[in-house]
């Protein structure tokens, strides 16, 4: 295939290297260095897309990163399907195959395209007036339906085999933007020692340089040696960091921003252990942003058929790719600056007709353009388009004195439109800083003002439009950042150059016959926005910008209308008859271009996720073929299977085994706190519900915690080892939670309080050993430790040693069984529970795991924090009001608790219930009604907390919250499930040895 | 993400801190002559201030200390951070330099 449009000589791309490539399955060749936009219009290839909504044939737009048509999937393999690719920023390589989008069954016949013939029927708002009823409908119908015709492009079916790199970077200026301003400004702040980094979008530093057929020439005086100088001078300079193919996606407070970094996207075989991409958080002292204008379409009827392009991107395409996109062209323009394009075209040997909507056109180019003998009409107007898939004519009309179309239309036939309607400064970053923008009438555009952080614009994005003035616009921008960060600046700062008009025109629609609005005069090319859906919206009377941009979709397809929004703006504000700045413009977000996810996962995916913990017993349960569960972060054993159990028949083993002979249990993930100082007591007095002075050195009490609003926050036991010291237990999950409540009352309630507090649940390994024998079994173990129970009753402490381990020996139960908890330095956790567990053989002794842990609790009656509870919990709720010092003056929690709220009788109160089934086992969460007859829905008075299977007890049990609870023992109450309600029966919560006897057994 | 001056630690990325909500709430002296009413308020009624705000933030992941600070809710830039037991400086109305 002959790259038929591509010019003799000149341009970037090297001639030397041919590359192959395929679009469609078509198999093409550009060279190195074209994009695969530039590589496509040297083989004649206009269209390149679908339009979202009415499937029309799309072209080329733009040649950058504001492109809305040329949307590409690329692919490299089944997992390396990207899509939404914008085909004006994608390099070429050998083999890149590239898929057009939002085509079936192809780009050149479309189905979809009969949208287009309904057009009329399908305005703005159309989705919804249309899907609006009936509702059920819109799940089953509508949705589907509209899902798949509509969608750009498709998600890759296997996870992304690619790897993502983050990186944090400082940097006293960064300059966002390598054409002349940014340029200038990195040489500049680079000058005065500063650390400087650059980053910019494009392969190659020089921004809208690139563009022009000599880059250097327009930067003035020495342009051609500076510019060559400067680039060398950055690329070596040490404190300069250059990072190309880099967009500033985001602009985040404190001067935060993220860059994107695409690191083999361009390579034909990128290294698999290289990083795709790598995402930058750059916090700068002070930015200078030098992000260039965007060139403005011209809204006209049939401006969106492919070959009707921006001029400055036929320009482009031109001097920086050597293609000549097409040989007799139509520029319609309304500025000056525009002519360069018809000029530089017409030395490449095209023939140009000039369509300028102005009245006259005197400017200098203009003049250049005339004596050139180009034809050059000026008054006049375009009123349509022709040419299916490519542009093949244009018809023009006279403009009367007072703007309106008049007189016969006349056609051009042309393969090419070219159209500039101004440029528009690119503002997205400078308002992402949460910047003011402010309306420039002498520019007609959105100009930078006042931004709460420190940055600075430069060039284009502030109005300063030619590269001469931008290159010293960004060297005043760079002198004073760099003078803010301290660096002493060598240059005269001059004053920030006042901005400049080259180029300005007014933003809208050009005028069409008879005053109507134009069909298929489009404003936003990627959502198919006319002019007409933006009259239709206002005149049905939305007047925000913002409704209108929702009702309309204008600006929010993936692009966020960077070619559209100041048209939209222009066109609403006419026919709200109120100026620009009135009706203010919609609110700039990141990113400024698609970003990929992976990127903001980074290296945080799969096992680096989320951080996992284990406890030293870990690897020994995995052994014996544990289940686990994650509870948090940890990983817990759940219950350890023989011989292929299921869960159920393994949990009513480990059961018995507590119950009869003796359990192992590994509690190590108990959070732990320690709590020491002169003033311990008085804080542990203030901050738990209990009274803690009179608990002796040696015992443990059970601590309830509570939240100011009186609700329970966490609860556990609670060891004095000495007077000045508590070893306090919390739940799994709270430890954390825990510790900073008790940092917060300490630090900023209680400062005067002699008070440390250590987190040390790593730093003990916390072993159960549970059941009727645990003590024959500790016995050969321990030394210095007196197990009877007159020496250590229930609820005692002990120091000791165990296997030669320094150890704290607990006698507590979660179990209602004869119980101790042997806390060893987590180092030593593995050996002594492996000592423990030898030891226990004779006697049978069982490892069980969490899910056991549960059934065994719960037959006792004994709450888990954040199941049983919910936040609403008080502890007289939980049936804990025991646990309350009664005596004390105040304790977090204590005034709230005397609400009259927290003491109505209809609270709901923890209770058990009993199936009439014994063999139904209640789903937790499930609702509980007073009423079995009571038609849905009905008002529920309670839930269940916790249900389980009790192999002990030969039946189920649950614990629920229920209104009243404590006053409807005995009584049948019901849980409504899809199959009928069950009966159940209110009892107490303690199902197991109600007297406990079992403790001393 | 914002950059935060731990009066302990200098300046440091938001996220070693947490959030502590509004600062200079001090817990009522005796609970138990509050009435119901004020220790509701002193439980849930906090300012929700467009501009100059006092708040809590703890520097969780560094020395874990708590402390106060002032920021202005338009721009999120601080003003000042403090330690616990101070007074809040003096607000200056000087805006930060920006061009
Ligand atoms: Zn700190």
């Amino acid at each position: 295939m002959s790259q038929g449009l591509r010019t003799s000589s000149g341009g970037r791309i090297n001639r030397a290297r041919a590359v192959r490539f395929t679009f469609d399955g078509r198999e093409l060749s550009g060279f190195e260095g074209d994009t695969l936009a530039s590589a496509l219009l040297a083989n004649g290839v206009h269209l390149v897309g679908r339009s979202f909504k009415y499937h029309r044939p799309r072209g080329l737009l733009t040649a950058g990163a504001e492109e809305p048509n040329a949307l590409v999937a690329i692919r490299r393999d089944a997992a390396r399907v990207t899509p939404n690719l914008r085909a004006t920023e994608v390099e070429l390589y050998e083999g890149l195959e590239a898929h057009s989008q939002n085509r079936w069954p192809s780009l050149k016949f479309d189905a979809g395209a009969i949208n287009s013939l309904l057009s009329p029927f399908i305005p703005a708002g159309f989705y919804y007036k249309t899907f609006m009823w009936p509702r059920r409908a819109w799940h089953r119908l509508y949705e589907p339906r509209i899902r798949a015709a509509a969608g750009l492009g498709l998600a890759p079916e296997h996870p992304d085999p690619d790897s993502y790199s983050n990186r944090f970077a400082h940097c006293d200026v960064l300059v966002v933007g390598a054409g002349p301003a940014g340029l200038a400004a990195a040489q500049t702040a680079a000058a005065s020692g500063a650390r400087v980094i650059l980053c910019d979008e494009q392969p190659e530093l020089g921004g809208s340089l690139l563009g022009e057929a000599d880059p250097g020439a327009s930067l003035g005086e020495n342009g051609r040696d500076w510019l060559t100088g400067t680039i060398r001078a950055l690329l070596a300079n040490p404190r300069v960091t250059v990072l190309t193919r880099t967009t500033a996606f985001g602009y985040f407070p404190h001067n935060l921003i993220g860059l994107e970094q695409r690191l083999s996207e361009h390579l034909a075989q990128p290294d698999p252990r290289q990083p795709r991409e790598r995402q930058w958080q750059v916090r700068a002292r002070q930015v200078v942003l030098a992000t260039g204008a965007i060139e403005r379409p011209l809204v006209f009827p049939g401006n969106d058929r492919p070959g009707v392009m921006l001029a400055g991107a036929v320009r482009t395409y031109l001097n920086r790719y050597g293609v000549l996109a097409g040989r007799r062209a139509v520029l319609v323009t309304t500025h000056d600056e525009a002519y360069r394009s018809a000029l530089d075209l017409r030395r490449a040997g095209a023939a140009v007709t000039i369509v300028d909507a102005r009245e006259s056109a005197s400017g200098e180019l203009a003049e250049v353009a005339r004596t050139a003998g180009l034809t050059v009409h000026t008054g006049t107007t375009v009123i349509g388009t022709h040419g299916r898939l490519r542009v093949k004519s244009v018809r023009i009309q006279r403009l009367d004195a007072q703007g309106r179309a008049q007189g016969a239309p006349e056609r051009i036939d042309c393969d090419l439109v070219l159209m500039s309607g101004g440029y528009t400064p690119s503002v997205h970053l400078f308002s992402q800083s949460r910047g003011k923008v402010a309306w420039s009438e002498a520019l007609q555009a959105f100009l930078p003002g006042e931004s709460p952080e420190k940055v600075r614009c430069a060039g284009a994005c502030r109005g300063v439009f030619s590269a001469a003035a931008a290159r010293r616009d960004g060297e005043s921008a760079a002198a004073l950042a760099a003078r803010d960060c301290g660096h002493a600046v060598n240059i005269a700062i001059g004053e920030p150059q006042p901005v400049q008009g080259a180029g300005a025109a007014a933003p809208g629609d050009l005028p069409q016959p008879g005053g109507n609005p134009p069909a298929k005069a489009f404003v936003d090319w990627q959502n198919d926005v006319t002019s007409r859906d933006l009259l239709l919206a206002a005149r049905e009377g939305f007047r925000s910008i913002e409704h209108v941009k929702r009702y309309t979709t204008t600006g929010m397809a993936t692009d966020q209308g960077k070619t559209s929004n100041l048209n939209a703006l222009a066109i609403v504000a006419r026919q709200l008859g109120k100026s620009i700045p009135e009706v203010g413009l919609t609110t700039f977000r990141m990113p400024y271009t698609p970003v990929t996810f992976g990127s903001f996962a980074g290296y945080t995916r799969g096992e680096l996720f989320d951080p996992i913990r284990t406890t030293p017993i870990h690897d020994w349960a995995a052994r014996q073929g544990a289940v686990f569960e994650d509870v948090g972060l940890w990983k817990r054993a759940r219950y350890f299977p023989r011989n292929g159990e299921s869960m159920h028949a393994a949990v009513a083993r480990e059961c018995e085994a507590v119950r009869r002979g003796c359990g192992l249990f590994d509690a190590s993930t108990l959070g732990k706190i320690e709590v020491v100082g002169k003033d311990a007591v008085t804080f542990m007095n203030r901050l738990y519900v209990n009274g803690w002075t009179n608990l002796a050195v040696g015992r443990c009490r059970y601590g309830i915690l509570l939240r100011d609003d009186g609700f329970i926050y966490d609860d556990g036991v609670v060891a004095r080892i000495a007077e000045d010291r508590f070893h306090v237990t919390t739940t799994t999950g709270g430890a954390a939670r825990v510790l900073a409540m008790m940092e917060d009352f300490l630090q900023t309630e209680w400062p005067d309080l002699s008070v440390w507090l250590t987190s040390t649940s790593e730093q003990w390994s916390v072993i159960a050993l549970q059941g009727p024998r645990a003590r024959q079994v500790l016995e050969g173990l321990v030394e210095g430790v007196d197990l009877s129970s007159t020496a250590l009753p229930h609820m005692g402490v002990a120091p000791g040693k165990i296997c030669g381990v320094p150890m704290r020996l607990f006698r507590v139960s979660f179990t209602g069984e004869l119980g101790f908890e042997i806390n060893v330095p987590a180092d030593y956790g593995l050996a002594v529970w492996e000592a423990i567990h030898a030891a226990g053989e004779p006697h049978g002794i069982t490892p069980y795991g969490t899910e056991s842990m549960h059934v065994l609790r719960a037959e006792k009656g004994f709450i888990i924090v954040g199941q049983d509870t919910d936040g609403t919990v008080t502890p007289d709720d939980a049936g804990l009001a025991w646990a309350i010092g009664k005596q004390k003056p105040d304790f977090v929690g204590k005034r709230a608790l005397e609400r009259p709220a927290m003491h109505s009788p209809e609270r709901k109160q923890l209770v058990g219930l009993l199936t009439a089934q014994p063999h139904v086992v209640l789903m937790e969460g499930a609702q509980i009604v007073a009423d079995a007859r009571a038609i849905p829905p009905s008002r529920p008075i309670g839930h269940v907390t916790s249900s389980y299977y009790s192999a002990t007890l030969g039946r189920s049990i649950a614990l629920a919250l229920v209104r009243a609870g404590r006053s409807r023992m005995g009584q049948t109450l019901y849980v409504p499930m899809p199959d009928g309600a069950l009966a159940v029966q209110v009892t107490s919560p303690v199902f197991y040895d109600p007297k406990g006897s079992r403790l001393d057994a | 993400m914002l950059l935060i001056n731990c009066p302990y630690c200098g300046e440091r990325p938001e996220l070693e801190f947490v959030h502590g909500g509004q600062a200079h709430i001090a817990r009522p002296g005796n609970p138990a002559e509050c009435s119901d009413q004020q220790w509701a308020d002193y439980l849930y009624r906090r300012d929700n201030i467009k501009g100059v705000h006092a708040e809590r933030w703890r520097h969780t992941h560094g020395c874990g200390r708590f402390f106060n600070a002032l920021r202005d809710t338009t721009s999120d830039l601080f003003l000042a951070t403090y330690k616990v037991g101070e007074r809040p400086p003096a607000q200056s109305q000087q805006k930060r330099a920006t061009a």
